[in-house]
């Protein structure tokens, strides 16, 4: 059993079809990234797995357990969280009430504090900036609390959308570490990424989705190494 | 016009001011958190005037009290259940058109329930016992009204800044999406804040009534209108703008009145609304328009 499953998702908004019945798993402590163009459906399917919109065919599933038709509450309750595309930090909140809010769900006080050490012990910049507004962040500090807040929920498994996107390549560098560490603590990765080249050198495995299917999919070194995908996504010549 | 006259006019005033702002809260709590002007909050207010006759009728003040300020919070949170939760995913325009929907249902069902006759507002001896210092004289609820206004609000930033809850709402009303994925049960987090903005209307419908002598139908209609204006001229979704709001209209309409000029003291409200919006649409303390991300 793959701790996450995705069998034949549709998604429609409108009219206008989204995903065409998309499948592909996620094993446990795997990092896995799905890649693809600008509107290949991506963001998409990390907000269907979340709840966010609803799905027009297929299965979720998660250890076994249906998520589909669950509340986001519900999901994100399982261990299951995503940091989404924009970092969409709190602008109003600090960053030690954003990193809070992380651990919503979570009751035990002790548990909170240890996970705000934990995340801390990976973000110091986060300790330094905890009584700031988050609206005043800078990018890379806003991505960073982006992630360190998904962290506070001590998540099984989280799902990153365009971790990478505006950053600094030495900031770039920074997030993807950060990946790995998060990764080697236990925690399975579902990543997007516009940045193909790193996310596929990072990655155990990758699917590539166009315009609402997979079209392909291997280990993830084994992609880059694919001539149609150096062509499509890492700009590389014939 | 005496000092004395004066200072007993603005001691009216400051009492009707602090009723206003606590029914201006409602109205800037839920635009904080729905971007919604919810027409329907003046008559919530009336109508916990009703509630107030009828429970009072048949117990103690005390108990009166507790029932008439449960029921109005049941019927807020009811009214957002039926009438704005369906479109809540609508354009915005839907969920307001709604919202004066139920104001006229409100309105209307009064009407057929209690008849359009004005209903005596019955007397709590205490509330009506009167105070003297000097030449100036009040009753209790007068002095009682800006000092539980002010209690009220502290208490509320203490929850929306220091609780959970309060992270919560805040998170919620910058991004239903990002709050959602936090584990926050959005639904719950828009049942609070209906519950409060009726709690305390509720509390501002006693303390007006105690001083107003009856209840109509449309009592709800212009009270309503002028702590909308007052959470306009705070700041919409800024908590202590609208009670600031709610004092200034009080202690202005008040004291219009007191000159001889009660015929503007309503339009009033309404030229500073005008006013307001030309210059300084964000209000007193508003923030500057930050999009829904
Ligand atoms: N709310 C929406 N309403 C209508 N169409 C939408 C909506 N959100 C996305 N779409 C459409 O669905 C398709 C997939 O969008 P999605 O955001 O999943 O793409 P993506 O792969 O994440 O792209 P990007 O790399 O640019 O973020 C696009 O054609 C997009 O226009
Ligand atoms: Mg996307």
């Amino acid at each position: 059993m793959s701790l996450l499953e995705i069998r034949d998702l549709k998604v429609c908004y409108g009219g206008i079809v989204a995903l065409n019945g998309i499948s592909f798993d996620v094993e446990e402590h795997e990092i896995v990234t799905l890649i693809g163009a600008n509107g290949a459906g991506k963001s998409t399917t990390l907000r269907a797995i979340m709840g966010l919109i609803p799905i027009a065919g297929g299965t979720i599933m998660y250890r076994g357990e249906k998520l589909n038709g669950l509340d986001t509450q519900k999901i994100v309750g399982k261990g299951v969280v995503l940091v989404p595309e924009g970092r969409r930090v709190f602008p109003n909140l600090t960053t030690l009430e954003n990193l809070r809010l992380g651990a919503y769900l979570q009751k035990d006080k002790a548990v909170i504090e240890a996970n705000l050490e934990r995340v801390y012990g990976l973000f110091p910049r986060l300790k330094e900036r905890h009584w700031q507004h988050a609206g005043t962040l800078s990018g890379g500090e806003q991505q960073m609390l982006a992630v360190g807040r998904a962290l506070m929920a001590d998540p099984k498994l989280i799902m990153m959308d365009e971790p990478s996107l505006g950053l600094a390549p030495l900031v770039v560098k920074e997030i993807f570490s950060i990946i790995r560490k998060v990764n080697e603590a236990g925690v399975t990765v579902l990543l997007i990424e516009q940045n193909a080249n790193v996310a596929l050198k990072t990655a155990n495995r990758g699917y590539v989705l166009e315009t609402g299917t997979v079209s392909m999919t291997g280990p993830g070194r084994a992609l880059l190494e694919d001539e149609q995908i150096r062509v499509a996504y890492l700009g590389k010549t014939r | 016009m005496s000092i004395t006259t004066i200072l007993q006019h603005s001691l009216t005033g400051i009492s009707l001011g602090g009723a206003y702002g606590l029914i201006a809260i409602g109205y800037t709590l839920v635009y904080g958190i729905l971007r919604l002007i919810n027409f329907a909050h003046g008559d919530i207010f009336m109508m916990a005037g009703y509630f107030m006759i009828f429970s009072l009728a048949s117990f103690p003040w005390p108990i009166a009290i507790g029932i008439t300020l449960l029921i109005t919070v049941l019927m807020g949170i009811a009214i957002e259940r039926v009438a704005y939760k369906p479109l809540r995913s609508s354009p915005r325009m839907s969920i307001m058109i709604s919202a004066i929907g139920v104001s006229y249902l409100l309105q209307n069902l009064a009407t057929y329930l209690f008849t359009a006759i004005p209903r005596g507002y019955p007397e709590i001896p205490l509330l009506k016992r009167i105070f003297r210092v000097g030449e100036l004289s009040a009753s209790l609820v007068t002095l009682l009204t800006p000092v539980l206004t002010i209690v009220l609000v502290a208490l509320l930033m203490i929850l929306v800044n220091k609780t959970k809850t309060g992270m919560a709402m805040r998170a919620a009303s910058k991004d239903f999406e990002t709050a959602k994925l936090m584990g926050i049960n959005i639904n719950r987090v828009i049942t609070v804040t209906f519950a409060i903005g009726s709690l305390l209307a509720g509390i501002g419908s006693i303390l007006y009534f105690t001083d107003r002598m009856s209840v109509t139908p449309f009592s709800g209609t212009l009270p309503g209108l002028k702590c909308f204006v007052a959470a306009v001229f705070g700041g919409i979704g800024n908590i202590p703008g609208a009670v600031i709001g709610g004092f200034f209209i009080g202690i202005v309409e008040t004291l219009l009145v007191a000159l001889g000029y009660s015929t503007f003291s309503d339009a009033f409200t309404f030229v500073l609304l005008i006013v307001m919006l030309l210059v300084k649409p964000t209000g007193l303390f508003g923030e500057k328009t930050m999009e829904k991300v």
